[in-house]
């Protein structure tokens, strides 16, 4: 057994490539250890302070997010929770002030959790994420990464460093909500992301969806092209039936499969009608849960 | 499991520097408990979900009942034992017992923190950005009101007193 705590990302990626696991802020590792689901790893490597893992840089292309920022600095940070709405609004649902402050956003689509909220934004988003280690760095397609629950394509001695996302059109929004029984320290009953683009008359010109624990891993809604040129409420009901078709949730100690099945086609709807009105110019406070008036009341 | 080595490392609680011997899965609520012998942060649900063991960790809230304390090496810790200035109470501790915000006191550390957090970042919060605030704490006692209505107290005295200052 043995813990390091890395300074430079080499030293992270030779403790990964010398079998040891990465722990961040450990919201996930530890608590997952306590629970008994999976023992703590016997060799570890702290990589909490690697700074430079903990910015946000808008680029020609879009934006990267290193992997080490927190779900705080993204439901507050300008450029994420105006642009990229729909990152922020599930960052601002995870856990509690606590969690949102030491669990980060590689953590959380590594950890491969199908009810993690960043993961179905991320999708709809058209996210990449940059794996590196020492044999190299490549960029996979976040709807790529995740091969079951809690697993990933990334080798044991791949770090991801940083999420990649692609700058919007024109006249797009996106949203993020989830059933949630409990306003903080929750985990998805079931959610639904969704990035809308509007034509000049208003109907949808492009349509990506993605649901949050219904599936092994988060699941991309097929067949949306069908309903370019719809209206809003048309397409955002049609998403909503086809959400809950395409769905295979199981029942657990959460919610029953029905229940599941039924509740992700109102929330796929209700992420389709919020990310179309902020596409339109409107500005829906983060989380768009609370503004929608989804979960309980504080 | 294989043995378990025991790490010897500084924790940095209320300013003052403290040697400890650790095992590598071991909590930081429990180090900060036993061995530095700070009984003020408290163990409730043991499953970072009532925030009774709320510490801040370079001034920001950690449950610290599922953060390990190899991790907390180099961070400057604050347990509720840290508020106080000697026997004098801070502000927001005074305001809690005056706005009678605490009842059988088992989360009143673990919300002093999240609250003192929350003022440090935001000196003028909402009923709602209370809310949020204390969202990781549970209290089953006082309903809540009181607890919002101390935080919401202080904010306000603390802006009164830097515009006095």
């Amino acid at each position: 057994m043995s813990f390091a705590i890395a300074r430079t990302i080499d030293e992270a990626l030779a403790g990964l490539a010398a079998g040891a696991r990465p722990i961040a802020g450990g919201t996930d590792l530890v608590v997952g250890a306590r629970h008994g689901k999976a023992p703590l790893p016997d060799d570890l490597v702290a990589i909490d302070r690697l700074d430079e893992l903990k910015t946000v840089t808008r680029t020609a292309l879009g934006v990267s997010i290193g992997a080490l920022v927190s779900h705080h600095d993204i439901e507050t940070h300008p450029l994420l929770t105006s642009i990229y709405a729909g990152l922020a609004d599930g960052s601002a649902l995870v856990g509690s002030p606590s969690t949102r402050h030491v669990g980060t956003l590689g953590g959380n689509i590594m950890n491969g959790s199908p009810a993690m909220d960043t993961g179905a934004p991320l999708a709809v988003m058209g996210a990449e994420v940059e794996l590196r280690s020492l044999r190299g760095t490549r960029r996979v397609p976040v709807e790529q990464l995740w091969v079951g629950p809690g697993r990933t394509c990334a080798a044991p001695d791949e770090l991801c460093v940083a999420v990649h996302i692609p700058a919007p059109p024109a006249r797009a929004g996106s949203a993020y909500v989830r059933l949630e029984y409990r306003r903080a320290m929750e985990i998805a009953v079931v959610g639904a992301a969704a990035v809308v683009t509007l034509a000049d008359d208003g109907a949808v010109a492009t349509l990506a969806v993605a649901l949050t624990a219904v599936a092994p891993i988060i699941l991309s809604v097929t067949g949306l092209d069908a309903l370019v040129g719809l209206g809003v409420s048309g397409a955002a009901a049609a998403v909503g039936e086809m959400a809950a078709t395409q769905a295979t949730p199981i029942s657990d100690v959460r919610a029953s499969d029905r229940y599941r099945r039924h509740t992700v086609g109102v929330m796929a709807r209700r992420a389709v009608e919020a990310a179309a009105r902020r596409a339109g110019g409107e500005t829906i406070a983060i989380p768009v849960n609370r503004a929608i008036g989804i979960g309980a009341p504080s | 499991m294989t043995d378990t080595p025991i790490h010897a490392i500084h924790l940095t609680v209320n300013g003052i520097d403290y040697p400890v011997a650790v095992a590598q899965g071991r909590n930081l609520l429990s180090v900060i408990r036993t061995e530095i012998g700070l009984t003020g942060t408290k163990e409730g649900c043991d499953d970072c979900e009532c925030g009774a063991c709320m510490v801040l960790l370079d001034g920001q809230p950690v449950n610290s009942c599922s953060y390990l304390a190899v991790q907390a090496q180099g961070r400057a810790i604050t347990t509720v034992e840290g508020l106080a200035d000697g026997d004098a109470l801070s502000l927001l501790q005074r305001n809690l017992l005056d706005e009678g915000g605490v009842q059988c006191g088992f989360c009143t550390p673990g919300m002093l923190l999240s609250a003192t957090a929350l003022l440090q970042r935001n000196d003028s919060p909402s009923e709602e950005e209370v809310r949020i605030g204390l969202s990781g704490n549970l209290c089953r006692c006082t309903g809540y009101t009181k607890i919002v209505a101390a935080v919401q107290r202080t904010a306000v005295e603390i802006r009164a007193a830097a515009r006095q200052a």
